[in-house]
């Protein structure tokens, strides 16, 4: 349940702090959270992981749709990605989500070691 | 005790940021680039994206209203000029503000800047420079600013510019931006002065001076003579032949040294000259006079040829204000409509193809360039020096001194080859103050011919045919520019530069321009053909094309009762009427026993053509291959006496040697002991193109489009996702539908000033800039078919018509 409220409360803010702040306001965000909601270090990378992956998934998803693929299929061509918009998405949220759960891991260390 | 693995694992984040947040060689900077909250993914636009916003900007006088119609296009309507110029410069930065600087960079030699630290790049900033492109450009705003029309027009455009860029947030900047991860600076006046001088480069920059200069030592002048021809047998001027001319009004006088000092004087230059503009710039323009038409109107008609790009040069909208209604073709990068029409006229732009630019050799006292040896004595040169920033490495200095003919382009320090230390300084009517933006100012307000020939009469260069038709009934075409008024022979080789005796001795007066108005036969042609016949008084080399132009007349004294559907059709005409006079001259020649069984069949493919350079036309194609190898057949011998190089005749001028004498001097090969006919040559040239031709075949490219392969760039070329290639279109360099590989009419336009006009037009590409748009390239289809749109001059009334889709207001706070 924690594991979950984590991601889902991940997600959130890294949106609100992508409206407002540059694309790294991600990593302060996952930071914060896994600062809020303890978890060991797998779990807490997982899920400031995930938060990530699946917002940035989900956007990308979303406006690409919206696009019909025009923008995408060209930038999955330029990134060497066989201009398959699919893989561009997984791309795009697999940078995110790596951000996200070094971010989240590193709160949980500093939790742990605060005790 | 985890501090060690949490200052670990913080490391790696922010050393994953830090990483992610740089760009690393051609790849953008990944974390920033991906976020679809700000990254590329943010400009990929809805398809039903909504364009509509109310705006408030400070700086407006009033209110300005922009529609929009299904295809994007704007239709602004402001209540006083300034207004109307911030609105065009705020939309021309909306959907095309990356292109507008991107432009100016390469104009003033900045792209190195951006693009990094590439020997290509620094090279191409460096000869920018030494051009003189910024001198240029300087020296026009001082008259741009000294015109109060001119200025506030300016002043607002460049207003609307910036409030445009500094509305912008790294989530709303253009793509290209993201991907080469830099930003936009502040809008100026002198970037709208290089965007024109930028054109005068494309158009009125190309020469070959230097390689002809080469060609002195293997050829006579009195043959070089021959082989430059200046007036070509099949010529139909602009100014219908037999017009009589006016006695010239200024007479140059040859220096009395020339023959010794520039004729015959032998030289070679090695000089590399990097950025050459294409020689198939060009465009058709024509128009009908009302006795020829259906509707008694008349008709005018024009499509430029330039390098097709994305986003396309031209972006097309209507500009509404008390004192001007107008609709057509505009630059992104500078104010007014370009190519169009209002409510009484209409007028087009094709290139005059004439030269203006010459280079003069020049004896510096020694390097440090500060002295040059001029009528007698050492004289004090401009020294500018010149700071290319490059990306990612130091700053490039390049010195460069300047002197009574203008910058000295080649010395020791740039194109290294050049021989015996030699200095060239380039003498080029765009270095020239003048004020080229006004002419559209006057002629998008022009009611009638008075105001369109004094609209015309401020423009200098780069020379361009101004085609005009009025509502009442006029067609006009002038010849339009500063040009030198040369003795023969002038300029077409570098001339001594140590005193003034080679000078540029004046101008011909702008009324001894070409021109016509209201010609008997009722119809003008420009395309880009030499304008007028023998009898004109002055020497004036150009890089003329002479095919179009005849194409084009033949088939208008051929038509009555035009319309404009006819003149689309006219305008997508692929007839070859150039090989329609070489054939049977090859044919003649061809010893077709000689061929195996592929070249009879490559041969039958020209013996059957219907002459027509259709995309999946065959025998274009080896009609083509054959006649660019009996070019090399004929005349490489004899070139390859010239080092490092010389430059290839024009086809035309072969043809109609052959045609006259059948034992014209170069059919022989200088390099064999027998004496070659020319059923030698023209056998030979056929034999060595059937294994290019075999090769064609077995890679699917007999066919002239697949030949050809017809592709729109992006301007950052080597991003091919970005580009259309293969586009199913026909034509060349020498047929009036004018299209090659990555050049052709960048904008097709109709216009017939019937009591209510029609007008057509399209463009190959969009109106949005941004290749996440679908309208970055939605017109591109209907280009190729031959297709056109029908042109919307809208009235303030239909503000509430169906076509209308979006609305932007704009007003002070």
């Amino acid at each position: 349940m924690k594991f979950i409220v984590a991601i889902i409360l991940t997600a959130l803010l890294a949106f609100i702090g992508g409206v407002y702040m540059p694309w790294w306001s991600l990593a302060i965000a996952a930071f914060i959270i896994s600062l809020l909601i303890p978890q060991k270090g797998g779990k807490a990378f997982l899920s400031g992981f995930l938060g990530v992956f699946l917002l940035w998934a989900i956007l990308a998803w979303w406006i690409n749709m919206k696009n019909e693929s025009i923008l995408a299929k060209k930038i999955a061509e330029i990134l060497h990605l066989g201009g398959n918009e699919y893989f561009l998405i997984l791309v795009t949220a697999f940078v995110g989500g790596l951000v996200g759960g070094f971010a989240s891991l590193s709160a949980s260390f500093l939790r742990s070691s605060n005790k | 005790m985890r501090i060690v693995p949490f200052v670990i694992s913080t490391v790696i984040t922010a050393g994953l940021v830090v990483t992610l947040n740089k760009k690393w060689g051609p790849l953008p900077p990944l974390g920033k680039f991906l976020s679809p909250q700000q990254g590329f993914w943010q400009n990929a636009e809805a398809t039903d994206h909504n364009f509509s916003a109310d705006l408030k900007i400070s700086g407006l006088k009033g209110r300005v209203e922009v529609y929009f119609d299904d295809r994007l296009v704007p239709h602004i309507f402001a209540d006083n000029d300034e207004d109307l110029y911030f609105a065009q410069g705020y939309i021309h930065a909306k959907f095309r503000l990356w292109q507008m600087e991107f432009q100016t960079f390469a104009a003033s030699g900045r792209i190195s800047e951006h693009l990094g630290n590439d020997p290509r790049f620094i090279n191409y900033d460096r000869e920018t420079r030494r051009l003189g492109m910024v001198y240029a450009a300087e020296n026009a705003l001082k008259v741009i600013e000294a015109d109060p029309s001119t200025k506030s027009g300016c002043d607002a455009y460049t207003a609307g510019v910036n409030a445009y860029i500094q509305s912008l947030t790294y989530a709303t900047m253009p793509l290209e931006y993201k991907l080469l991860d830099y930003k936009p600076e502040n809008w100026s006046n002198l970037k709208i002065a290089l965007f024109l001088k930028q054109m005068s480069r494309t158009l009125a920059g190309f020469e070959n001076d230097l390689a002809y200069t080469n060609m002195k030592s293997a050829f006579s002048f009195k043959d070089f003579m021959v082989l430059d021809k200046q007036v070509p047998d099949s010529l139909e001027p602009i100014v219908p032949k037999g017009t009589k001319f006016d006695s010239p009004g200024i007479v140059p006088i040859q220096p009395a040294s020339a023959d010794s000092l520039y004729f015959s004087k032998k030289e070679s230059i090695n000089i590399a000259e990097t950025g050459k503009p294409d020689p198939n710039n060009g465009s058709n323009n024509w128009a009908v006079s009302g006795k020829k038409t259906q509707s008694g109107a008349p008709i005018l008609c024009n499509d430029p040829h330039l390098e097709l790009t994305f986003p396309s040069i031209w972006y097309e909208m209507q500009l509404n204000s008390p004192t001007v209604n107008v609709y057509g073709a505009t630059f992104p990068g500078s104010p007014n409509v370009i190519i169009g029409y209002n409510d009484s006229i209409a007028f087009g732009f094709t290139n005059a193809q004439r030269d203006v630019k010459d280079y003069y050799e020049i004896k510096f006292k020694d390097d440090s360039k500060q002295e040059y040896w001029y009528n007698g004595k050492w004289e004090r040169t401009n020294i500018r020096v010149e700071q290319i920033k490059v990306r990612g490495a130091k700053t490039v200095l390049d010195t460069v001194a300047y002197t009574v003919f203008g910058p000295v382009m080649y010395d020791k320090s740039f194109s290294t080859d050049l021989s015996k230390g030699k200095a060239l300084a380039v003498r080029w009517v765009a270095h020239d103050p003048s004020n080229e933006g006004l002419m559209w100012f006057y002629l998008d307000r022009a009611k009638n011919y008075d105001d369109y020939y004094k609209a015309i009469q401020v423009f200098q260069c780069p020379g361009q045919n101004m085609l005009f038709a009025s509502k009442s009934g006029e067609i006009a075409i002038w010849q339009q520019a500063k040009f030198p008024a040369r003795w023969y022979g002038q300029g077409l080789f570098v001339m001594p530069g140590e005193d003034s005796s080679y000078q540029w001795q004046g101008y011909i007066p702008q009324k001894e321009n070409p021109h016509v108005i209201n010609p008997e036969r009722g119809f003008i042609v420009s395309a880009n053909q030499r304008p007028v016949d023998s009898t004109y008084p002055y020497f004036i080399p150009g890089n003329y094309i002479t095919m179009r132009g005849l194409t084009i007349t033949r088939r208008l004294e051929g038509m009555e009762h035009i319309t404009p559907e006819d003149m689309m059709k006219l305008q997508y005409d692929y007839y070859n009427t150039f090989a329609e006079e070489a054939r049977p001259l090859l044919m003649k020649y061809i010893r077709e026993n000689d061929l195996n069984a592929d070249g009879k069949k490559y041969l039958d493919m020209v013996k059957n053509w219907d002459l027509q350079a259709g995309p999946y036309s065959t025998g274009q194609t080896v009609f083509t291959t054959w006649w660019d190898s009996l070019m090399v057949v004929v005349f490489q011998d004899e070139l390859d006496q010239v080092h490092p190089e010389g430059v290839m005749p024009e086809s035309q001028t072969l043809l109609e040697a052959l045609l006259k004498d059948s034992t014209f001097k170069y059919i022989d090969n200088i390099n064999t002991p027998q004496k070659e006919t020319l059923f030698d040559d023209v056998t030979a040239a056929f034999q060595k193109s059937v294994p290019i031709l075999q090769q064609e075949e077995k890679d699917d490219k007999l066919q002239w489009t697949k030949h050809q392969d017809p592709t729109i760039y992006h301007i950052l070329k080597s991003i091919t996702a970005f580009a259309k290639e293969g586009i199913p279109v026909g034509g060349d360099g020498d047929i009036i539908n004018a299209t090659t590989h990555s050049h052709g009419p960048s904008w097709r336009m109709i216009v017939q000033l019937s009591s209510k006009t029609e007008a057509f037009g399209v463009f190959p590409g969009g109106e949005s800039g941004n290749p996440g748009s679908k309208f970055y390239d939605n017109f591109v289809d209907k280009w190729a078919k031959g297709e056109y749109y029908t042109l919307w001059m809208m009235q303030r009334s239909e503000a509430k018509d169906k076509r209308v889709r979006w609305v932007i207001t704009m007003h002070d706070e």
